[in-house]
């Protein structure tokens, strides 16, 4: 039987490699990705407390975040390609136009 | 340490070793491959949870639609100019410090976490004698059926919304 603990340092340690991720890379569809990874650390840790608390509530609510997550991608990836059609860069220091 | 502890170490510290792969790797392709092998051991983790359906969602819907989606975003893209840049920001110090910051959050408060008294009536018993399907069916379109509607309305705008954005104008 593997321990609670465990699945939840995995989760925590996932989702703050996320959140690096999202912090320190300049490309933008690289952060989108860092976004997927956080997500599915939360889905681990909701899985786990499903299991354990015996409600299968967590599952549904699992589903629900990977049908958002699908949504969120389709999304994100047509706003890059309407931002590389303006402005031909992926590099999110040089999209600066709206800063004061 | 059981069989089972073991393997579970192994996933566990592959999708952490794949998870930082693809936050480090320059090639955006390659990222998007390591975030292959990074859900196809999460899907595994789900495995350990008596979460089968899940597993089969992950599979089908990360690995079979989201990342084909990326990569088909990466090659319509032209990138080559992009590899030759720096792969970070100039404060990524900033970023990791923040990181390490969270870790150490998430352990601090592990102490604190207890496991309901009372647990549910889904335990593994009932859903082998029922069945994962429909045990997940019958929560799902009984008392959740609300937000499930919702969700659909959420990919129907999202279907929407993509065309809208990604379409060229028309002058």
């Amino acid at each position: 039987m593997v321990p609670l603990s465990w699945y939840i340092v995995l989760s925590a340690v996932v989702f703050s490699i996320g959140v690096v991720g999202f912090l320190i890379r300049r490309n933008i569809i690289i952060m989108l990705i860092s976004i997927e990874i956080m997500l599915n650390a939360v889905n681990i840790s909701l899985a786990a407390f499903s299991h354990y608390l015996q409600d299968i509530r967590g599952q549904i609510f699992v589903f629900f975040v990977i049908a958002v997550a699908a949504a969120e991608v389709a999304i994100g990836l047509a706003l890059i390609i309407a931002l590389f059609r303006n402005k031909p860069t992926l590099n999110v220091d040089e999209i600066n136009i709206m800063k004061w | 340490m059981t069989t089972l502890q073991i393997f579970f170490i192994y996933f566990a510290v592959m999708t952490t070793l794949s998870s930082i792969l693809v936050i480090t790797r320059k090639n955006a392709v390659h990222s998007v491959i390591w975030m292959l092998v990074l859900f196809v051991h999460i899907a595994a983790i789900y495995l350990f949870l008596n979460a089968e359906l899940l597993a089969a969602i992950q599979i089908i819907v990360y690995a079979g639609a989201i990342l084909v989606l990326y990569l088909f975003v990466i090659m319509l893209l032209n990138l080559r100019e992009e590899d030759t840049k720096k792969k970070f920001l100039s404060q990524w110090p900033l970023g990791l410090i923040t990181g390490v910051v969270f870790i150490m959050f998430f352990i601090l408060i592990l102490g604190k976490i207890t496991v309901f008294p009372t647990p549910g009536k889904y335990s593994v018993e009932f859903i082998k004698s029922e069945g994962i399907m429909m045990t997940i069916g019958k929560v799902l379109y009984t008392e959740y059926l609300l937000p499930f509607e919702v969700v659909s309305l959420i990919l129907l705008v999202a279907i929407i919304g993509a065309v809208v954005l990604a379409k060229k104008k028309i002058s």
